[in-house]
């Protein structure tokens, strides 16, 4: 694409802004600037179950664990031994909590990282449906262990965490990712995954190393959650398991499915709506002269995330931005109505 | 361990084992014949439980005097037929119109269906958990000796008993049995010889559905405390014990099941006990990674 070049210009001028518009942040109102932060933090996430999902075909249900161990593991070190850091390095200013920020942020990510390892090797052997279930099942895994955790809370959460989240960081983050994902994919060795998602045995066939493929989307999409993680946490000051529990995973499956699957500008566009629609239902549930029915319906948004994901399989299952695959019957062929036969069909 | 308490945690086993054999059942024909998983076949599970919540009020004044022991027969039957209902419903609204699609725009729509069951259900029901009626007096049984079972667990096994003879018979004797096993062996063959493809999926979208119901109905009468959640867990482990069985196998299903509920009940028994639920996904990622045709399942070859 026509953008190539001027990638590493739009990455640095999306840093700047980031920054700029950080100092002002404090002319925001506090919720409005809360959501804004929300909404970076979920096009990270996004993006990132984008490459598992999208880009390789790998279809994971379980991205709010990895978001979890980068909250609780950059929120642990930078609770408990933060102080010592600042001592250590001589005072607490805009330089040291930097790099202490920056510091925990990575490791919640690389914490994250390893899961994404140890996930997405049984991937290896898994397809579709099976992939789908132990992924789930290690989304709970992974919350059922943090909750057994008495050091950091266990079901009571963990609180107390320093507000370290501004504009500026989750921005710059969200820059990083999309720049990292957006390059990765445009590149010779990216195309690998579209191929492990569009016909793996024939990437195979032409030497695509597709073990290698899967496991390094679900290790970077682990990263990028646990960062997300990480700046959630210090942005809320407070954790909780039930906080990253299945249906946070699945709030963003429905951006990825929304945005199309295999589309960074789609799943982006999708987060920043689903993120928006989500606290305007919760307004929504508040007004009173709406009849009650749906002002419970709005209260119970998951009911809506169901019929929505429904109707888009059933209308419009690219998403917006996605694109049909290109294989077997064109898509305008004529109606003829006939009984399809099951997949397993010779 | 002595050998009584061995014994009754066997017991105690087998009788989780049987709902789950039940709900497993249905995941195992869906995949049967559509190779498709089911998402929402927990959910159903729930809705059974709460059918007969709510129609045992309206149903068991009708059964007074001698008649009483049919009282809650009758709410099992027609709670099955229920849930049958909903069963067929949702593979015509939700399924059948992507049949054609990849197999993971289905999967999506089953979470989809099974989510709508899951928080609608909140929202009609209400979230708090209720308290099922009792249907039949839970009393444990004379002359067993040490051993503990209660009439409700032994009603359960023979009503799961006579279901699994149900079905054995529907499948391996009726003509829509040998049509379902015919579609799950080789669809275009089966509709090449006269099998109306609708029907026969329909048919076991119910059968399957009914089992659930009936699963919801007896897990609620052994553990009373029933709320719109309820699905979730016992439907992937018995989706796990679908897979134990080998997928697709109807008596490896029931034998999963079995397999699954004595496992889980000993290591809930033992130092382990806060891993009990864990153990149903370590089993699964065990089987899918060495043997994921699972028991007695066949290891299908993949044609290039």
């Amino acid at each position: 694409m026509n953008y190539r070049h001027i990638k590493k210009w739009l990455l640095l001028a999306a840093i700047i802004v980031s920054a700029v518009a950080s100092q002002f942040s404090g002319a925001i109102n506090a919720y409005y600037l809360q959501i804004i932060i929300f909404i970076g933090i979920n096009i990270i996430l996004a993006v990132g179950l984008n490459l598992i999902n999208g880009y390789t075909g790998q279809f994971s249900l379980g991205h709010a664990g990895f978001m979890a161990i980068g909250a609780y593991v950059s929120a642990y070190l930078s609770t408990e031994h933060g102080a010592g850091f600042f001592r250590a390095i001589g005072g607490t200013n805009f330089f040291s909590i930097s790099v202490l920020f920056t510091g925990v942020l990575i490791a919640g990510g690389l914490a994250a990282a390893v899961a994404g390892l140890i996930v997405g090797v049984p991937s290896l052997r898994l397809k579709g449906d099976y992939l789908a279930i132990v992924t789930l099942g290690f989304g709970e895994i992974i919350r059922v262990l943090i909750q057994n955790t008495d050091a950091v809370g266990g079901p009571r959460g963990y609180s107390g965490i320093a507000s370290y989240t501004t504009l500026f960081w989750t921005y710059s983050i969200v820059a990083i990712t999309i720049y990292v994902v957006v390059s990765l994919i445009d590149s010779t060795y990216g195309r690998g995954f579209l191929t492990v998602r569009d016909d793996e045995i024939a990437a195979e066939a032409v030497g695509i190393n597709t073990t290698r493929y899967k496991v390094t989307a679900f290790v970077l999409g682990a990263f990028f959650a646990g960062i997300a993680g990480g700046l959630y946490a210090h942005s809320t000051t407070y954790i909780n398991p039930s906080g990253f529990d299945f249906q946070r995973s699945i709030e963003i499956v429905i951006m990825v499915i929304l945005g199309g699957m295999g589309s960074t500008a789609g799943v982006t566009f999708a987060a920043i709506l689903l993120t928006l629609l989500l606290e305007y239902l919760r307004f929504v549930s508040g007004y009173e002269w709406l009849p009650e029915i749906i002002r419970r319906i709005a209260a119970n948004r998951v009911i809506i995330y169901s019929l929505v994901l429904i109707a888009l399989m059933l209308l419009r299952p690219q998403g917006l931005f996605g694109q049909l695959p290109r294989r077997g019957l064109p898509i305008g062929s004529a109606r003829v109505k006939r009984t399809k036969l099951p997949p397993h069909a010779a | 361990m002595s050998s009584t308490e061995f014994i009754q945690q066997l017991i105690n086993g087998l009788s989780l084992g049987a709902f789950y054999a039940l709900i497993a059942l249905g995941y195992t024909m869906v995949y049967g014949v559509l190779r498709f998983i089911n998402f929402a076949h927990g959910d159903v599970f729930m809705i059974g439980a709460f059918c007969g919540y709510y129609l045992s009020p309206r149903v068991l004044p009708y059964f007074t005097g001698g008649l009483t022991p049919l009282g809650p027969v009758a709410v099992l039957i027609l709670t099955m037929l229920a849930c049958a209902l909903l069963g067929i419903a949702i593979e015509k609204l939700a399924y059948r119109p992507l049949r054609s699609r990849p197999k993971l725009t289905v999967l999506i729509t089953a979470i989809g269906v099974s989510l709508f069951l899951e928080y609608g259900g909140q929202f009609v029901f209400g979230a708090d958990p209720k308290s099922f009626p009792e249907l039949m007096p839970d009393r444990a049984l004379e002359g067993t000796g040490a051993l503990t079972i209660t009439t409700t667990q032994l009603a359960a096994f023979i009503v799961t008993i006579i279901l699994l003879v149900a079905l054995t018979f529907i499948v391996k004797r009726t003509r829509l049995g040998m049509a379902m096993r015919a579609l799950s062996n080789n669809p275009t063959a089966a509709a090449l010889m006269g099998v109306n493809i609708d029907t026969v999926i329909s048919f076991t979208f119910g059968l399957g559905s009914a089992l659930a119901g009936a699963a919801g109905i007896l897990f609620a009468l052994s553990y009373p405390s029933i709320d719109p959640l309820m699905g979730l867990l016992p439907g992937i482990k018995a989706f796990v014990a679908a897979v134990l069985g080998g997928i697709g196998n109807i008596p490896g299903a029931a034998v999963g099941g079995l397999i699954l509920g004595v496992v889980e009940t000993f290591v809930g028994g033992s130092v382990f006990s806060t891993y009990r639920d864990a153990i149903a996904f370590a089993l699964l990622i065990v089987i899918l990674l060495f043997r994921p045709a699972g028991i007695f399942g066949r290891t299908q070859v993949e044609k290039v």
